[in-house]
């Protein structure tokens, strides 16, 4: 007989996870929790053991898909008398209609982004902490007007009234409701249910199950639809959070770094850095590290929930990467506690792990201020987005050869536009600047450290 | 020996000091007397507590922790495969618990944490049982009073205190019981623990801190909660204390042996400190690689617990083919019934909540019931099931 294997919940409390890889095909022969297949989740990585041993007659999704909890991943053939009941028997169709929830600890809520607090109704006046606390029922019995009258509010009724309208496809938001106070009862529920169509009530539904389609609902070749998830997703998250929360201010500073360059080429020549790669980014990392010194505010972090600012009095260095996966933000960690030739290490070993896809959570998560290198493609300057939680992040521009003033004279200089974007919550124009010109000084005179450290 | 001493993985600059001036109270060093290779190494103090083991006895140690490795990965196989809501692995711990267990006596009492399901199976919870709770289908999994084993404690380091009361009650009865409780190094922590072994002391009580320092509390490592060794904790209460390699059988169950005689004989209460190390996740929604580096898993992969026992009994000749088979068969029948079990466990019905709050009626309690069945029926089904989400 054929068994499904609907996918369960792996964490305590998760939505939906991301099958990774299977490790079998259709017509694969597998024994009772041999691993079929890899899973990624809000929490971890795991291996699926197989929940019967048959051969596999089906596999639901693909690689690459994020399933819901309870949607069937996968089908067996077993053999009938194998006393080995209906291992989902009753289980999975339950899972299967389960309402998805988070409990537990630990993962963020991808599913429907954070928990939306209820617009509270026109309480009394002098409500006192206790009717704070319930969203006032009370309030609304002096008016007769029956539902609408509590827009904002999910329309009152009782757990069992909801289920059945549930159960009936009906939207509560549509129900008028003729209990006290605008409580929607049974008999609202199945009046309405059974008077035909209400608009209200299709469209709702319709719009469900289109939406559970639409990944593959479209074949058009003038555009091309993909499902917003993994890094892209947590990308596209960490942004919106950091624009819509950070004010961001950004300033530009063009550098004369030919100095630099040519203090670049004869480290490289010495014996010290022999083997490393050293580039203009380890430069400009340094630079950037020893500026900070004297401008600390730029490495601190605005904690709205407990109302502080907090000072680190470390740097974890992060450096935007473009990797297979998308753009990550992996940190050095202690970064200003290290010597050039511990930075360049440090920098060559956290590019190549990304570029290989092997950063792990404990690289990414952490980081005090960070740099963007745009310049490797070609582009001179921008505004870019602060990493959420931090307090600055420079871009480096495209180094170029430029017609530029050099003692009294134009000559080609390499030239370099910096772009440092901060939040100005934390940190106000004087110290920004400051920190800019710093690291263009040094830049412009490596020298200048000397005065500075 | 020594390679076992830090049980850090080797490198632990920040760890505690493990140096001897530092080092008060306890004995000179870690109790071993299997070696990761499987050596068995004489000991002048400890040899004695298991002079009576047998080559027989020593098999059937072989067969235990054989067996709940394998209650622990098909448990967390059922987890993954959607039978269980969550289950706390025992990967790595199976020697501490094996040979503390088997060190009892069938009127000890055992107040355990939630990762002892080693201890359970000795004890000899059926194996449904000791998953129920874990599918969320009771919120016990067996009547402590049949077993002589509390339902585990979900809450970190209570059920110290539990197993204090117990032996001041073993006291007042005049009896030789003993009362062991287990629990982890993070909850040397915890003020309960510390409330638990006050008392001991005070009243001398015949109880066995059993503490499996499996080296990480959920992702705290140790040398963060400890700045001395575990073991050395006890001294400040006046408490004897014993550090063992808990990853060798034999050395848990002298130790623990030594612990329960002194305890027996109104010696008092003594702390066991059991040096393992979690090689698996805190529980199945944890991700350890998060916070734990992949070198020091291999370093204690190298001291596994039953690699060493299996060492030991190649060297006496005693690890045979039929052995093997004996064994094998043995965790194959127990993990088939624990799956049987499991996938044919009946769901509880939602008035069973109601079942176990008092031991007597209640008229209070029934009053609440009466109202949720009705509140149940309101839902048009007489038979009060409004199982998807009701009941999970």
């Amino acid at each position: 007989m054929i068994k499904e294997f609907r996918l369960p919940d792996l964490g305590e409390g998760l939505t939906e996870s991301e099958i990774l890889s299977w490790k079998v095909a259709v017509g694969d022969t597998v024994a009772l929790n041999q691993v079929i297949a890899e899973v990624e989740t809000a929490k971890a990585v795991v291996e699926l053991p197989s929940p019967f041993a048959g051969v596999i007659t089906a596999l639901h999704e693909q690689p690459g898909t994020v399933v819901e909890v309870g949607k069937p991943i996968v089908s067996f053939e077993v053999e009938g008398d194998d006393g080995e009941p209906a291992g989902g028997g009753p289980a999975p169709a339950e899972a299967a209609k389960r309402e998805p929830n988070l409990v537990g600890y630990g993962a963020v809520l991808e599913a429907t982004g954070r928990p939306v607090r209820r617009a509270r109704t026109f309480a009394s006046p002098a409500a006192s902490p206790a009717d704070e606390a319930r969203p006032a029922p009370a309030a609304v019995p002096s008016e007769s007007r029956p539902g609408p009258v509590v827009p904002a509010e999910r329309p009152r009724s009782t757990p069992p009234v909801r289920k059945l309208a549930k159960d009936l496809g009906v939207e509560l938001t549509a129900v008028p409701g003729s209990g006290a106070g605008g409580l929607i009862t049974r008999e609202d529920v199945q009046n309405f249910a059974g008077g035909g169509e209400h608009p209200a009530a299709t469209p709702a539904m319709a719009g469900a199950e289109a939406s559970g389609s639409a990944g593959t609902g479209t074949p058009g070749q003038r555009e091309t639809r993909t499902p917003i998830k993994g890094v892209r997703k947590l990308t596209a998250a960490a942004m919106v959070s950091s624009a819509f929360t950070a004010p961001h201010a950004t300033e530009f500073l063009t550098v004369d770094v030919t100095p630099t360059m040519e203090l670049l080429a004869r480290l490289k020549a010495s014996r010290a850095f022999e083997g490393l790669k050293l580039t203009p980014l380890t430069l400009v990392a340094k630079a950037l590290l020893i500026a900070l010194r004297r401008q600390p505010s730029l490495n601190s972090r605005w904690d709205e929930g407990n109302q502080e600012i907090v000072q680190f009095n470390y740097v974890n260095l992060g450096i935007a990467a473009a990797t297979p996966r998308g753009l990550t933000v992996p940190n050095i960690k202690d970064a200003d506690r290290m010597s050039l030739t511990e930075l360049s290490t440090a920098l060559t070993a956290l590019t190549e792990t990304a570029r290989a896809g092997k950063t792990s959570p404990a690289e990414l998560s952490g980081g005090t201020i960070s740099i963007t290198n745009i310049g490797v493609f070609g582009i001179d300057a921008g505004t870019p987005i602060l990493n959420p939680g931090e307090a600055a992040i420079l871009a480096m521009g495209a180094m170029r050869k430029m017609p530029w003033e050099y003692q009294d004279e134009v000559v080609l200089r390499q030239v370099m536009t910096l772009s440092l974007s901060f939040d100005h919550r934390l940190v106000d124009g004087e110290q920004g600047s400051r920190f800019l010109a710093d690291i263009g000084a040094i830049l412009a005179d490596p020298g200048m450290v000397l005065a500075m450290v | 020996m020594f390679t076992d001493e830090l049980g850090q993985g080797g490198k632990a600059p920040d760890g505690p000091d493990n140096s001897a001036n530092h080092h008060r109270g306890t004995g000179e060093s870690l109790i071993q007397l299997i070696t990761p290779g499987g050596e068995r190494v004489s000991h002048p103090q400890y040899d004695a507590w298991v002079r009576d083991v047998s080559d027989e006895q020593l098999a059937s140690l072989y067969e235990d922790l054989v067996v709940i490795r394998r209650i622990d990965t098909e448990a967390t196989a059922l987890q993954r495969q959607g039978e269980l809501g969550l289950w706390p692995p025992l990967l790595g711990q199976e020697a501490s618990q094996i040979g503390s267990a088997r060190a009892l006596r069938d009127d000890d009492f055992v107040f355990s944490s939630y990762r002892e399901s080693g201890v359970a199976y000795c004890r000899g919870v059926d194996l449904p049982n000791i998953i129920k709770v874990w599918r969320g289908n009771a919120s016990a999994g067996w009547d402590p009073y049949t077993v002589n084993l509390a339902t585990p404690q979900i809450i970190i380091g209570a059920h110290t205190l539990h197993a204090t009361g117990y032996a001041m009650g073993i006291q007042n009865d005049g009896a030789d019981s003993v009362a062991i409780t287990y629990f982890g190094d993070g909850a040397t922590s915890e003020g309960d623990v510390n409330e638990a072994m006050v008392f001991a002391a005070s009243f001398q009580s015949p109880v066995v801190f059993f503490c499996q320092n499996n080296h990480w509390a959920i992702s705290e490592p140790v040398r963060l909660q400890s700045h001395i060794r575990i073991a050395d904790r006890a001294a400040g209460f006046g408490i004897p204390s014993i550090r063992v390699d808990g990853n060798d059988v034999l050395a848990v169950m002298a130790a623990t042996r030594e612990a329960l005689e002194r305890a027996r004989h109104g010696g008092g209460p003594t702390f066991i400190e059991a040096v393992t190390y979690r090689m698996g996740p805190h529980t199945t929604a944890d991700d350890p690689t998060r916070y734990r580096d992949a070198n020091e898993l291999e370093d204690w992969a190298a001291k596994d617990p039953i690699a060493r026992v299996k060492g030991l009994l190649d060297r006496k000749g005693l690890l045979t083919d039929e052995l093997e088979a004996r064994v094998a068969a043995k965790a194959d029948a127990v993990a088939r019934e624990l799956r049987a079990g499991c996938v044919n466990m009946p769901d509880p019905k939602p008035l069973d909540i109601f079942k176990h709050v008092y031991s007597t009626p209640n008229s209070w309690l029934d009053r609440q019931e009466d109202h949720y069945s009705r509140y149940l029926a309101s839902f048009g089904d007489p038979a009060g099931a409004p199982s998807e989400e009701g009941a999970r």
